[in-house]
């Protein structure tokens, strides 16, 4: 029986797990530990409703409702001097919520702090658009939209950005295949040669480590050279080796261990 | 009969037939002066620029993609061909991300060789900025005296890790060799002469009347756009804004070491152009004094954990678990815990940031690269309106973008 692949995550998984292996944690710590993070905290939450909140690795996360992500990132950059967002993107949680995730990473320089602003949206939602805050936003969204169809709402110019703007399919997402769905295997040869070159031309190799043993147009054969574009699915030739040319070879020939110069240290 | 799925031959380059008499000039995305796979749309009024479309993805390799489907180990090298220019930063971010996620100290001779590593990386980049902006504005001398230098630092790159472009020279939890013989007096004979190098590019750029009609007041980042873009590295510090990843949240040895922050509130090209030779001075300063640091260093150069590093390799010949642990951590890969980080570094462009969430598996879930190119890209669309057809090519060259980094 063929081994049950899951439709929803089509990433690659190790292929042993041990059966009583339990993940350890990165520790999580509280807020209250640090009181710069403390008072931004409180100012977040005396306005918008906090999901949850926490120190990991030095930086404050915050979890609120994604109705909430334009106006915490304006608090966060008017009144908190949060003044860069340094990034921004989604993480993938279909298959196991059906939901995205996204963050904001937000840095403010006169505090040296960051803080990692998340909240999460339904497969079908959208969510606000923060590029009137910081411009940096504006290619951010561009970028979350065409990795993951995220669709932001008030962007001045919602279009892809990586990938062509015909392109269909949302690579990041963990349904995504890593060489590409069938889309992507035809779409530079109906591009290129239109689509009734299919036939002729065959669909785009993505799998950059596939070899093909009886290809001797693409392939060398070390030790078992034939012509080039030889057919030799039905058997081959035996290849003479000759490892040496006739009366040696010519170029060690000409050089002479006496008349040449050895530079053991070039001048810096 | 022309179909709509061809590509059919078109003046691609320019479009007249306008009212307005606007012209719609695509730069790119082969233009030699592009620094990579850089397309513009640009709509002119005459020579001046009242639109600009940045056009990216030429070069878009889905490294973000690959990252879910590789083990971190596996995903070293590809982090080299990001920022091309200066590989082992790359290298260095994402091991230090690792390294947070686990909770790993590195060996200090480790840290000595990185800071080594990362400095001379700085230098590679910086050299290289200088000589291709100064080729794009037309001083050749520049660009062959910029690569001579570089070739050196690149020979020595070539025989610390063996590699010139990419090096992958950092692992999770250290570096993989010790410094080779001579190493280190080399760097010196190489430091010895590089401030008389600057000085020579300096000479003949400084009071080059081109290379300031060129520079000077051209491509003007005011501090409020530098930071609401994201700017980091030199384009924000040449706006005004003091911040040096280095100096503000110290990683590696570089709390130890005295370097300067150059600023400048100018924000033009020349102030850029005049900041990466400040830091150039400041890198050789830096690397002068790990020099030093490294003789008091113990042996070791990867951290202890044999629950994620491999064991050195004396352990793996003579014991069976270390050998047993190596074999797994090379076929399944290392687990780090559950959690996720996100840690900035400071690259020769800017803020190289890495995003990593784990579920605790051998695969990262999301691993988000945060490439400081990608919004020193973006902010040409508001830098440009306003200059002229010439200013593109210096514009672009001060603001340091690598494609293998815009795009990832």
């Amino acid at each position: 029986m063929r081994a049950y692949t899951p439709k929803d995550d089509v990433q690659k998984k190790p292929y042993y797990t041990d059966r009583y292996w339990v993940a350890p944690q990165v520790a999580k710590s509280d807020v209250s530990e640090d009181a710069v993070f403390a008072a931004d905290l409180e100012a977040i939450k005396a306005k918008f409703d906090v999901l949850d909140a926490y120190i990991q690795v030095g930086q404050m996360v915050v979890v609120i409702n994604a109705v909430d992500n334009f106006g915490v990132i304006e608090l966060m950059k008017n009144e908190l001097s949060y003044n860069q967002l340094s990034e921004m993107s989604a993480i993938d949680w279909l298959a196991t919520e059906g939901k995205f995730e996204i963050f904001y990473q937000m840095l403010s320089m006169s505090k040296r702090k960051r803080i990692r602003v998340k909240c999460k949206i339904g497969e079908k939602e959208s969510i606000q658009s923060v590029e009137k805050l910081f411009r940096s936003a504006d290619w951010s969204e561009r970028e979350m939209y065409d990795m993951f169809g995220v669709v932001v709402n008030n962007h001045p110019f919602m279009k892809r950005i990586l990938m062509p703007d015909d392109w269909e399919g949302f690579p990041l997402r963990k349904t995504y295949p890593l060489q590409g769905d069938e889309f992507a295997q035809w779409y530079e040869v109906d591009k290129i040669f239109g689509k009734e070159a299919r036939e002729i031309i065959g669909p785009e190799n993505r799998d950059p480590a596939r070899v093909d043993r009886y290809d001797t147009e693409r392939f060398a054969r070390l030790g078992h050279e034939v012509p080039r574009g030889a057919d030799i699915s039905q058997g081959e030739p035996d290849t003479p080796l000759v490892y040496q040319e006739e009366g040696g070879v010519f170029l060690i020939e000409k050089f002479d261990a006496e008349k040449s110069v050895v530079i053991s240290d070039r001048d810096r | 009969m022309q179909q709509a799925n061809r590509l059919r031959p078109f003046f691609e380059n320019i479009t007249f037939d306008r009212d307005d008499n606007e012209l719609i000039l695509n730069f790119g995305p082969q233009h030699p002066s592009a620094h990579g796979q850089l397309r513009l749309m640009l709509h002119l009024q005459q020579e001046q620029i009242t639109k600009a479309h940045p056009d990216i993805g030429y070069l878009h390799r889905g490294m973000e993609k690959m990252a879910e489907n590789m083990i971190y180990n596996e995903f070293m090298p590809t982090t080299d061909r990001m920022d091309y220019i200066a590989s082992s930063s790359n290298n260095y971010g994402f091991a230090l991300a690792v390294e947070k996620l686990i909770g790993l100290e590195v060996p200090r001779r480790a840290k000595v060789i990185r800071m080594m590593l990362l400095e001379t990386n700085r230098l590679m980049s910086h050299l290289f900025w200088l000589a291709t902006t100064a080729l794009d504005i037309g001083a050749m001398t520049v660009f062959l005296f910029a690569f001579r230098e570089r070739e050196y630092l690149m020979d020595l790159i070539e025989d610390y890790c063996g590699a010139r472009l990419t090096h992958a020279a950092v692992r999770i939890g250290g570096v993989p060799l010790d410094l080779p013989d001579n190493f280190i007096a080399d760097l010196r004979k190489f430091l010895d002469k590089l401030p008389e190098n600057i000085k020579d590019y300096e000479d003949l750029l400084d009071s080059n009347r081109i290379w300031l009609m060129r520079m000077e007041n051209v491509g003007v980042i005011s501090k409020e756009m530098a930071l609401s873009w994201g700017c980091s590295g030199v384009m924000l510090r040449a706006s005004g804004v003091e911040w040096d990843i280095r100096k503000e949240e110290p990683y590696e040895l570089y709390d130890e070491v005295e370097f300067n922050v150059p600023v400048s509130d100018k924000g033009d090209n020349y102030a850029r152009y005049k900041l990466y030779m400040a830091e150039m001075r400041e890198s050789a300063k830096i690397l002068d004094q790990v020099l030093d640091m490294y003789e008091g260093t113990g042996p070791e150069l990867m951290a202890h954990a044999p629950q994620y590093i491999s064991a050195p390799k004396i352990d793996i010949m003579t014991q069976n678990y270390s050998l047993m642990q190596h074999f797994v951590l090379v076929t399944q890969g290392m687990r780090p815990p559950v959690g996720e980080v996100y840690i900035a570094t400071e690259s020769p462009k800017g803020e190289l940031g890495y995003y990593i969430n784990s579920q605790g598996g051998a695969y990262p879930y999301r691993l988000k690269l945060r490439a400081p190119s990608f919004w020193h890209t973006g902010i040409l669309t508001d830098l440009l309106p306003g200059h002229y057809i010439p200013d593109v090519v210096s514009i672009i060259g001060t603001t340091n973008i690598v494609f293998g980094e815009v795009d990832r």
